[in-house]
């Protein structure tokens, strides 16, 4: 069962092959035997779980099922989920049962799907290895002693053991593509706006957009179906016609299926600079994942993003200019951690959050409180704003001249555990493909593209606005006829 | 530009996050190799250009201004560091 994709367990399912039950069981044995290695998870409850299994074969056996019901999903800890622990990866949170689930799980939980536990991530979604995570590391099955990408890096590291058929990742910077590259996954963060972002803890608000992780464009389809949708709790969800994402998904016909397709190859994603350029084996399997496209019908034009390189300068104002704002609401007072021992009400904030945060939030709130401070406000913040929509005019232009983008996801294939954990700016550096998508608001992909040295590289596909149902297409067309996002890491069947 | 050791404080000040001596050092370092980065924005002539704060340009939406949620304050309050009648407890702020 666990080499079957979404789709396939669902078609299982209806056809009473297995049980919701049975084939939640499974999962949960596989994360017993494996999460201790991986750490994945941070929560499991078996006994949650099962009951929804039950509920959905329930709902099954009343003919109420729909594709997603008794599928067991895993869900990135950022999203909170109604009786369950939701940490966020932080400390701070470190007893937060929420009293309410988010908008995602709301979906989730009426489609009959089974969460299977709540996994691992960055704390408070800062970072691109999962290392900031107060849980600890976790392990990229591909290579154990290498991170899997952040910060939805227990997501993917989940999916790829197969101790999950799917999760649910958020990505403000890059955070569901990078680690579906450095899993090989197929992830989406679909245009702002797109899934509500209710109930899902703020990082960086204008920025932060939830979507898919999974083997596949098709189970990637399947679960933005769910995910998807109006909600007037998010102030910034847009209330846009229902789209059937799956049914969108054609079927590979005739010799040339991409024929007219033009594929933007921006030349700032081509680019040899050693401090920010992709490794040489990277680009490689790009140029190969590019030369299959071509044969598949779709021809390719140079584009160029000039105000690209600015992103990653851009972003770390915005981002942590947000967060500050954000994260001033965890103060100890109405839930989360309180520290033990304060005089007064700011001894009791300051030391509440200096205990329960870690040293990446801490920086991040740090600078954002600087560039929003007193006199740096318009040298900062207000130039970062300015830059962010020279960056949005770039695709503007560059979406006149072709249908969709490519490029890699992630300068280079997943790096040793503790590498870039000392320094900062090197790990930022390494979403500088991705940050620029969140700054305009544009979806975007990855998908496997192929191996070097045993470890996987995802191609990154960013689309025009409201472009998932195409930008899914054109991934699925790919995975008809290629094989990797088939390939799982060795030790875990 | 970088910061000194003062600004730090001040901003962990602002911030509600205690730090100590050594801390501060070492997020001076931190935040000047951050800041190095971000300086680059600084060379861009931006006259002219209007920022941007967000992906969509949306108005924000109204609602009917009446009561949408339940009661909860149990449930609510279950989850607090300490709580009594009903409040939250900090420590007395106004004497």
């Amino acid at each position: 069962m666990i080499e079957h994709s979404v789709s396939a367990l669902s078609q299982a399912l209806a056809a009473r092959k297995i049980s919701s039950v049975e084939l939640t069981q499974l999962y949960l044995e596989r994360i017993a035997r494996h999460n201790p290695t991986i750490n994945a998870f941070i929560t499991v409850d078996a006994e949650k779980s099962l009951a929804q299994a039950r509920a959905a074969d329930q709902l099954r056996s009343i003919g109420q099922a729909g594709p997603l019901t008794g599928i067991p999903l895993a869900q990135k800890d950022i999203f909170c989920t109604r009786g369950w622990l939701t940490t966020c990866g932080s400390k701070i949170l470190g007893n937060f049962i929420s009293p309410y689930d988010a908008c995602v799980i709301e979906h989730f939980n009426s489609a009959g799907a089974v969460i299977l536990g709540k996994t691992n991530m960055d704390e408070f979604a800062m970072g691109s290895s999962n290392e900031t995570s107060y849980y600890g590391a976790v392990n990229n099955p591909w290579d154990m002693e290498r991170v899997p990408g952040g910060s939805s890096g227990g997501s993917a590291a989940a999916v790829a053991a197969r101790l999950a058929p799917a999760a649910t990742g958020t990505d403000t910077g890059g955070s569901i593509r990078q680690p579906a590259a450095l899993c090989n996954l197929t992830g989406l963060k679909p245009t702002y706006g797109v899934v509500s972002r209710y109930g899902m803890i703020a990082f960086a608000s204008s920025l932060d957009q939830a979507g898919p992780m999974a083997h596949s464009a098709e189970d990637c389809a399947l679960l933005l179906n769910t995910m998807a949708g109006f909600d007037e709790r998010d102030s910034t969800s847009l209330d846009r016609p229902r789209e059937d994402f799956s049914a969108q998904l054609k079927a590979a016909t005739g010799e040339k299926p991409l024929a007219g397709l033009k594929i933007g190859l921006p030349k700032e994603f081509f680019g040899t600079d050693e401090r920010s350029g992709c490794s040489p084996e990277v680009m490689q399997l790009v140029e190969a994942a590019l030369a299959e496209y071509r044969k598949l019908g779709a021809e390719s034009v140079d584009i160029s993003l000039p105000n690209m390189k600015l992103s990653v300068p851009a972003y770390y104002v915005i981002a942590p200019a947000e967060a500050s704002s954000n994260l001033s609401r965890f103060d100890g007072v109405r839930y989360g951690y309180r520290a033990p021992e304060y005089g007064d009400l700011n001894e009791m904030y300051a030391r509440s959050r200096a205990q329960g945060f870690g040293a990446e939030v801490k920086r991040r709130i740090l600078i954002g409180t600087y560039v929003l401070s007193h006199g740096y406000y318009d040298a900062y913040y207000l130039q970062a704003q300015r830059i962010r929509r020279l960056i949005a005019n770039d695709f503007v232009a560059a979406f006149s001249q072709c249908d969709v983008i490519m490029g890699p996801t992630s300068p280079s294939t997943a790096f040793k555990l503790g590498e870039k954990a000392a320094d900062p700016v090197q790990m930022y550096l390494s979403d500088i493909y991705t940050i620029a998508v969140n700054l305009a608001g544009l979806p975007g992909m990855s998908i496997p593209c192929g191996f070097c040295k045993g470890l996987p590289a995802g191609l990154q596909l960013i689309g025009d606005y409201f472009s998932e149902a195409r930008l899914l297409d054109i991934a699925h067309r790919y995975q008809t006829v290629t094989g990797w996002h088939l390939q799982h890491p060795a030790g875990f069947d | 530009m970088s910061l000194t050791l003062e600004q730090v404080r001040r901003v962990a000040h602002l911030a509600r996050i205690e730090v100590s001596d050594a801390e501060a050092e070492a997020t001076l370092g931190h935040l000047n190799g951050i800041f190095t980065l971000i300086e680059a924005m600084q060379a861009v002539d931006t006259r002219g250009v209007e920022p941007m704060a967000h992906a969509q340009d949306l108005a924000q939406r109204l609602r009917p201004d009446c009561v949408t949620e339940e009661n909860r304050r149990a449930d609510f309050q279950a989850i607090a560091p300490e709580t009594e009648a009903g409040l939250y407890l900090v420590p007395k702020v106004i004497e």
